[in-house]
């Protein structure tokens, strides 16, 4: 495609970045206002890979509708389909047995590592360090095996269903799981000796994209991109979901609110994860994975709102029923949509090859800001 | 196990409709599914936003959800808002015409309802008053109509189950 080169009256140059560029990690277009090398205005042209999830969800059945949203962030499909389960849930009022809803947790903190990892290694990558994405690979790919097994899927694992998960787990899970754990604990160390204790990365993310507390509850910032601000927004913490009440763990925070804040929340988050997993993983009750529903679901009239963490922060799904058998509206308040709209604020007045690195921290999945 | 609706949510929830209650004597407040919930005109909505977002009882900072539901006779705005101070909720909802839906932007307020009130203008065609910079966002700038809306029709690209 060939394209002129624009310029504005003021002589700045306006070029296209994507939507087929690597470091967008999917079919995102950025429209950029250069003066020299430095950004003066960034405009996001999104919608390449807009499916009009929520239009779709509205001729879809409560038990159907789900499976969509494992494609919107297809790295966090599992913590999607549990949101959209807890609103018909909630509509229908039932009780989840203990088993599946510790089962629902375990699987969503291996989604998040999985999710984390891939950020790592591909953010690293983005930055010039080929390396790191084989070492993030090698573990991922035992949790990637492991949700072969369990859904029958390495990508969009479509588990939760109303009421529970699709089916009981398979009986090398905890095996397999405990292995993967100490794999991880045994290679955490390298990932910090590859990546974090580099100076050239530490140089190319310290004091880059700084994003204040105040801006990054204004934009809505949420996830680990806001919790490098300080800002404290880890939906397990306040207003926990599943049995996140009962667990031990810490929400990490960060206050420089650069993009190596941001890394080092995702790097501990990652640990959490590991510690929850390790604290439930001997621990799944016995007896029924799924609640007995009816076989055709119909939720009362009214509105339902459900909040989640995902991998990359707060997922809101805001459900309007009318009695029927399939959603009236529906609408995702994804995470990755309102983190990119802070990204202009974040970028201006650094030059352009830092914009790859505040991408990166950022954690944009295309799909989940499109819908 | 899984609390429908847990003790300290509803004590937080009445305590935020008393207070709200006494201040809004005029507007509709009523809890809903989860939150307090206050029905709206539209022409009165930057005020009481002036008052929700910078009232120090209340201090609702964070825009977490803006949307709307076309109910066919009339459209309604929703309007998300939390407080990272004090950690309580509660939803806005306006009432639009359907013939010509306007309403004031949240811009000035909160910065992430730029992007929100731009794709509400593109999928469902509400015109944001005041809005710095309202074009369409997911879909092409000649796109004819609004998808989101119920009487969208489109021959070639919808699916119908």
């Amino acid at each position: 495609m060939h394209q002129e080169i624009k310029t504005t009256p003021s002589g700045d140059m306006v070029i296209n970045v994507g939507p087929q560029h690597p470091s967008t990690h999917g079919v995102l277009h950025l429209l950029i206002t250069l003066n020299g090398e430095t950004i003066v205005n960034l405009d996001p042209n999104i919608g390449y890979i807009h499916r009009s999830i929520e239009k779709m969800c509205e001729s879809l059945s409560y038990r159907q509708f789900i499976y969509t949203t494992s494609r919107m962030d297809y790295l966090s499909s599992h913590m999607n389909n549990h949101a959209c389960a807890l609103t018909v849930e909630k509509g229908l009022q039932i009780e989840v047995p203990e088993r599946a809803e510790v089962i629902r947790v375990i699987i969503s903190e291996l989604t998040r590592l999985a999710s984390h990892q891939l950020w790592w290694g591909s953010m690293a990558m983005d930055l010039g360090a080929l390396s790191p994405f084989f070492y993030a690979f090698r573990e991922r790919e035992m949790i990637t095996d492991i949700m072969e097994e369990t859904c029958g899927a390495r990508l969009t694992m479509n588990y939760v269903v109303p009421g529970g998960v699709m089916m009981d787990l398979h009986p090398d899970f905890q095996k397999k799981v405990k292995a993967f754990i100490v794999q991880f604990k045994s290679k955490i160390g390298e990932y910090h000796d590859l990546v974090t204790g580099n100076i050239i990365f530490q140089n190319r993310t310290k004091g880059i994209g700084m994003l204040s507390k105040e801006d990054a509850i204004s934009y809505g910032v949420t996830g680990p991109a806001a919790r490098g601000s300080g800002l404290s927004c880890d939906i397990r913490k306040l207003y926990p979901y599943a049995t996140y009440q009962k667990l031990q763990f810490n929400e990490i925070l960060e206050t420089a609110g650069d993009s190596f804040a941001r890394y080092m929340v995702r790097m501990r988050e990652m640990e959490e994860s590991v510690s929850i997993i390790e604290q439930l993983i001997d621990n799944i009750p016995e007896g029924e994975f799924q609640a007995k529903t009816k076989a055709v679901l119909k939720l009362p009239k009214g509105e339902f709102y459900t909040r989640i963490e995902t991998a990359r922060g707060e997922l809101g799904v805001y459900l309007v029923s009318e009695g029927g058998t399939t959603p009236y509206r529906i609408k995702f308040r994804s995470p990755g949509f309102s983190n990119l709209s802070a990204l202009n604020h974040m970028i201006k007045g650094h030059k352009m090859g830092d914009l790859v690195a505040v991408m990166g921290t950022l954690d944009l999945v295309i799909p989940d800001i499109d819908r | 196990m899984s609390k429908l609706k847990a003790p300290w949510q509803k004590m937080e929830n009445d305590a935020l409709l008393n207070s709200l209650q006494t201040s809004f004597p005029d507007a509709a407040c009523a809890i809903g599914s989860d939150w307090p919930e206050i029905d709206i005109d539209g022409s009165d909505l930057l005020t009481l936003i002036q008052k929700l977002r910078y009232d120090e009882q209340w201090t609702f900072d964070y825009l977490f959800c803006e949307t709307c539901v076309d109910w066919k006779t009339h459209f309604t705005m929703v309007y998300h808002l939390s407080s990272t101070k004090h950690r309580h909720s509660v939803v806005l909802k306006a009432k639009l015409d359907h013939d010509k839906p306007q309403i004031e932007s949240l811009v000035g307020f909160y910065k992430t309802a730029d992007m929100l009130e731009r794709e509400v203008y593109d999928l469902m065609g509400i015109e944001f008053l005041n809005h710095p910079d309202l074009r369409r966002l997911l879909l092409t700038e000649d796109w004819v109509g609004y998808p989101l809306r119920k009487d969208y029709e489109d021959p070639i690209n919808m699916i119908r189950l």
